[in-house]
């Protein structure tokens, strides 16, 4: 294989990774605005609503990272059939150090054993590269930067669970992921965003919940009883007044995304990311020079 | 809102209530897991850390290749509960008054923060941006061995925006917001 990445591909996914780290998309920064209003005058909730706010906007100005943890780079990649996903790796790892060294990204990945810093985000596992073959012919490229503090609030439950009384029903979903919401308070920088999946095994079943934050917050799951359950949570969430920052208040989630996986009979898993304010995704459609032709959020 | 001015004192602190919006302005020490370790294992701090205040941030510093001096290109907390096992030693060997963070500490940090006189604040997590426009200077920079992130950065702050989430009489906000949220947990899953 040639190992010259496509230059006009790094170009197109720097500035995607430039866009992804400093501005928040859209439907985002529409809930939080939400949010803010919501919290009442005076409140510790409302301070902390304000600063995010600030903050959003001075990133946007500054292009700076709005947060320094510029997270797991993760690229979920939909492509048409016959395409060089080795090529694209070569491009995406490129870009990822080109932006490393501008600054967009943090040096942020460490090898798991010695703890020594690549320096450049690139090693074993980073940048998360996820293909999808997909019908017709365009090239789409999903991005989001999932920061550390909020992965560690992810959760993963094995229905049924005895400590919570919850079973292999809608009902005992509903109870293992407020029990995540709970157990987060606001340590992974809430008001946050879930993505969850039911099903699959433990390694899709997590895939998945993340796959599910690619979807726009204002969007209507296909799945009635999905649907159901998705509003339901952030409602209920809302009333265990957790709060921005775990301060107490109004907001606790921003938005709930549930999808579903086939499972084993002899298995019911439950797989929770949280995801912080700092939802920072992007996507872009590129034409076939390589250039980026659409944004996506 | 309260201001919070430097030099830091005992009175002042005590003085803090959880749920105070406060402004701190003045001198602030970064602080995180290595630096901890380090006093940790018995070696004496770099600077005298009497009424000081120690920040749980693994800054992102750029440094001017001409002058020599430090540039904060974002400096938000990090996650203070990994500090748990030695905050209160700092507190009692070393007489900090002041803990900044994020998502909270625990029992044994309300301990010692109450028998020595010291405050959590919790910064905004997330607001690199903010944060690192409040922080006017970087003044020096101590246990540098110990790698950029992790050393001991002196930072001059002006209105560095906190909320005092645990203080010196034995109130967390964290504790509260746990037990609340708890209870309704319990009566949303009936
Ligand atoms: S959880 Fe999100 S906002 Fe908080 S420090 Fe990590 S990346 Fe930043």
């Amino acid at each position: 294989m040639d190992n010259t990445p496509d230059q006009s591909l790094v170009e197109s996914l720097l500035e995607l990774i430039r866009v992804t780290s400093s501005t928040l998309p859209a439907d985002v920064k529409k809930v939080i605005k939400e949010a803010h209003a919501r919290e009442k005058e005076g409140t510790n909730a409302k301070y902390a609503m304000q600063i995010i706010n600030e903050n959003i906007a001075l990133a946007e100005k500054n292009s700076g990272p709005i947060c320094q943890d510029t997270g797991t780079i993760i690229f979920n990649v939909y492509h048409p059939p016959g395409f060089n996903q080795g090529k694209f790796s070569l491009a995406a790892k490129q870009a990822v150090m080109n932006a490393t060294s501008k600054g967009y990204l943090r040096q942020n990945s460490v090898d798991s054993l010695t703890g020594k810093n690549s320096g450049n985000n690139v090693g074993p596992g980073h940048p998360s590269l996820h293909f999808h073959e997909h019908e017709g012919n365009s090239l789409e490229v999903r991005l989001m930067l999932k920061g550390g503090g909020c992965e560690n609030m992810g959760a993963q439950y094995s229905l049924p669970h005895t400590e919570l009384s919850a079973d292999r029903d809608i009902v005992g979903v509903r109870k293992v992921i407020l029990d995540a919401v709970v157990k987060a308070q606001g340590k992974g920088c809430g008001p946050g965003i879930l993505g969850v999946a039911i099903g699959g095994d433990r390694g899709d079943g997590y895939i998945e919940s993340k796959v599910q934050l690619l979807r726009k917050l204002d969007d209507k799951n296909p799945n009635p009883v999905l649907d159901e359950l998705e509003k339901d949570i952030v409602v209920a969430s809302n009333k265990l007044a957790i709060g921005p920052m775990g301060f107490g208040g109004e907001t606790t989630l921003l938005g709930c995304k549930i999808g579903v996986l086939n499972r084993l009979p002899a298995s019911y898993f439950v797989s929770v990311s949280y995801m912080c304010w700092a939802f920072r995704r992007q996507g872009v459609v590129l034409n076939g020079a390589s250039k980026i032709s659409k944004w996506l959020y | 809102m309260k201001k919070l001015n430097y030099p830091f004192t005992q009175e002042a602190i005590r003085e803090l209530k959880v749920g105070d919006m406060v402004l701190i302005s003045g001198k602030m020490f970064t602080g995180r897991d290595a630096v901890h370790k380090y006093l940790h294992d018995g070696n004496k701090p770099p600077v005298d850390l009497k009424n000081q205040m120690i920040y749980h941030c693994g800054p992102v510093m750029l440094q001017d290749p001409k002058t020599k001096k430090y540039k904060v290109v974002a400096a938000g907390p990090t996650t203070s509960i990994r500090e748990e096992p030695y905050q209160w030693e700092v507190m009692r060997d070393y007489g900090i008054v002041g803990v900044i963070g994020k998502g909270g500490m625990g029992q044994k940090t309300l301990d010692g923060c109450k028998k020595y006189g010291c405050v959590y604040f919790h910064a905004i997590g997330g607001a690199a941006q903010v944060l690192a426009e409040r922080i006017t200077s970087v003044d020096n920079v101590y246990l540098m061995e110990l790698g950029s992130p992790e050393a001991m950065w002196e930072l001059q702050v002006v209105d560095f925006p906190c909320v005092v989430t645990m203080d010196s009489h034995g109130g967390s906000l964290h504790a509260e917001v746990l037990e609340k949220s708890k209870g309704k947990f319990a009566e949303l899953i009936k």
